[in-house]
């Protein structure tokens, strides 16, 4: 495996985004929610609040740093359930074929066809705000690219020896698919899961922005954004801390997805970024 | 092409139906009844009987098998319905919003495609340039980059400290309201087709048919010309056409931000106050919206390219 500047990077700013999240408790000098004090209302980047504060006194650094751990765990856990329903319904169809991947492909095509913050809104109109309604919303939203390479990978990988041979011995359906399958896919199934990492964190942003994901008073970097707009004339670093902390965690994702996917697909190598 | 056109035509129909299905169901299964949370404030429960009017008025207290008819018989007429909030028919509202979703979406598609496509095409002719290098650094970052918030930082910039542009609504249509807007929610589309351009234009130059032109004596200008463009060209409409589908479901946030009167933010501001009737219909334009272009894309990419049709 070539490490890529992209890998590099990329892994670089997921690393810090994962140590910031999982010491936020040990780096944040700060309570991100009960240290509200009017008096430090807006105080400006400095020695003590090193990226300011907002307009309820509250730290922003220790309010990235906690919201670190909401992004984190909206973009795995979605990543999960979206990879576990990809690869479950895109390997078996690519299998069995038949009737079962035909619904499957219907399905996918019309998963395909509604834009997935529009489907994650929906479903978060539904299910009312919070972080749960969250996981659930963006866990569904974005497995219908998964299912595909998953249900293509199987195809070409149904004929090769090893698992013909498998099947000669009699092994059932699901051990060959678990077994022989599966592992010969994981690559793509992981840069998909890495990429869709970045979607799900701008997305839970974005939907936390509107007022429908995580709700105050807790940190996540989308809701911050919401009360900066309310005072960005008088405390601008309010509004560009949390944007850029969201940034560089999506940049990460996507650079560490690309550079997985240079590393492990030898024909993209030559296209570089 | 007129059997394939009418073969894609007739493709979309099951996916609008499954799509609406599937709308009214995840709508259907909401736990306790949407006149309740309309009227609750949080602290006491609403009133019953007000509730029980409600639910008859619109129909609600019907059972499932009824309303999934009344829905599909009431939209082959093109009726969505009315909403929970206004009495006014969803149709209408929608009609009211969509001129200026689309202007916005096609503002934002102008301003990716004049600067998007020009600096993909000059970075792929020099490959390894500090051009080349800066476009693809800045395309990487312009798709990971949170629409909402470059929206708020050129609201800082342009509106609050310069004050050359208004900070949000839509001003009667005016230009000067359009601009923050389009380049915020532009972004996106501009990133990713500067990307695409160049992988496409790069395909091209290193495929054996620019050899050839080449080794026959072609000047530098000619195959760009002659060649290269016109091929990359597939691959540019294609980006362009389905980039477009999906930035209305993108405006959303840029639309709530900006206080665009849109569908986007009748969208949002439905969900908020669970206008169910109002949030169906529009998440249906929206589908309809993107499944159409889509559709175009794929019968303009079979008219540019006759080797698609019997794929």
């Amino acid at each position: 495996m070539k490490l890529g500047f992209n890998l590099i990077f990329g892994g670089f700013l997921t690393a810090l985004v994962i140590f910031g999240g999982l010491f936020a408790g040990w780096l944040a000098p700060f309570d991100p929610v009960f240290d509200a004090n009017l008096m430090n209302a807006e105080i400006p980047p400095g020695a003590e609040f090193w990226f300011g504060t907002d307009m309820q006194g509250r730290d922003i650094y220790t309010r990235i740093l906690y919201g670190a751990q909401i992004s984190l765990t909206v973009g795995i856990v979605s990543q999960l359930i979206n990879t576990v329903i990809g690869v479950v319904l895109g390997m078996t169809a690519g299998y069995w074929g038949g009737w079962w991947d035909d619904l499957v492909n219907g399905l996918t095509n019309v998963m395909l066809a509604i834009p997935s913050l529009i489907f994650a809104l929906a479903v978060m109109a539904v299910l009312g705000p919070g972080l749960v309604s969250l996981l659930i919303a963006l866990g569904l939203t974005n497995w219908s690219w998964t299912c595909r390479i998953a249900r293509s990978s199987t195809l070409s990988l149904k004929s090769q020896g090893y698992v013909q041979a498998a099947q000669t011995l009699g092994y059932s359906d699901l051990r060959i698919m678990f077994t022989q399958i599966l592992p010969n896919m994981m690559g793509p199934i992981l840069v998909m899961a890495t990429l869709g990492m970045g979607g799900a964190v701008l997305a839970e942003a974005a939907l936390s922005f509107l007022g429908l994901g995580i709700q105050p008073p807790f940190p996540s970097w989308g809701s911050m954004l919401t009360d900066a707009r309310d005072t960005m004339r008088l405390a601008p670093w309010a509004a560009i801390f949390p944007g850029l902390a969201i940034f560089l965690a999506v940049l990460g994702f996507n650079l560490l997805g690309d550079g997985l996917r240079d590393s492990l697909d030898p024909h993209m190598r030559t296209r570089k970024l | 092409m007129l059997r394939f056109t009418i073969r894609r035509l007739l493709q979309m129909i099951p996916t609008i139906f499954v799509v609406a299905l599937l709308i009214f169901f995840i709508f259907s299964i909401v736990p306790g009844s949407f006149a309740a949370t309309l009227f609750s404030d949080g602290r006491a429960d609403a009133d019953p009987e007000l509730i029980a009017r409600l639910n008859r008025e619109f129909g609600l207290d019907r059972p499932l098998w009824e309303r999934i008819l009344t829905y599909f018989g009431d939209l082959l007429r093109f009726d969505l319905g009315t909403s929970f909030r206004t009495r006014l028919p969803v149709t209408e509202m929608i009609n009211q919003r969509i001129w200026a979703s689309l202007e916005l979406a096609v503002a934002a598609m102008v301003f990716a495609v004049v600067i998007g496509v020009p600096l993909g095409f000059m970075a792929a002719l020099r490959p390894g340039s500090v051009l080349d290098t800066v476009t693809m650094i800045g395309a990487v970052s312009g798709l990971s980059l949170p629409q909402f918030w470059l929206g708020l930082l050129l609201m800082m910039l342009f509106a609050l400290h310069l004050g050359w542009l208004p900070s949000f609504g839509y001003g009667d249509g005016a230009f000067r309201n359009l601009v923050l807007p389009a380049i915020a929610l532009g972004v996106t589309p501009l990133a990713l087709l500067a990307r695409t351009t160049r992988a496409g234009v790069l395909d091209v130059l290193n495929s054996d048919f620019i050899r050839t032109a080449h080794s026959k004596g072609m000047s530098e200008p000619q195959v760009v010309r002659w060649h290269v463009a016109r091929n990359a060209l597939v691959l540019i409409v294609t980006t362009v056409g389905l980039q477009f589908g999906s930035l209305i479901g993108q405006a959303v946030v840029i639309e709530k931000l900006f206080a665009w009167p849109g569908i986007g933010s009748l969208l949002v501001d439905s969900v908020a106050i669970r206008d169910i009737p109002v949030v169906q219909g529009t998440i249906l334009v929206i589908v309809l919206w993107f499944l159409v272009i889509n559709t175009a894309v794929d019968l303009l990419y079979a008219a540019i390219d006759p080797r698609i049709k019997q794929g």
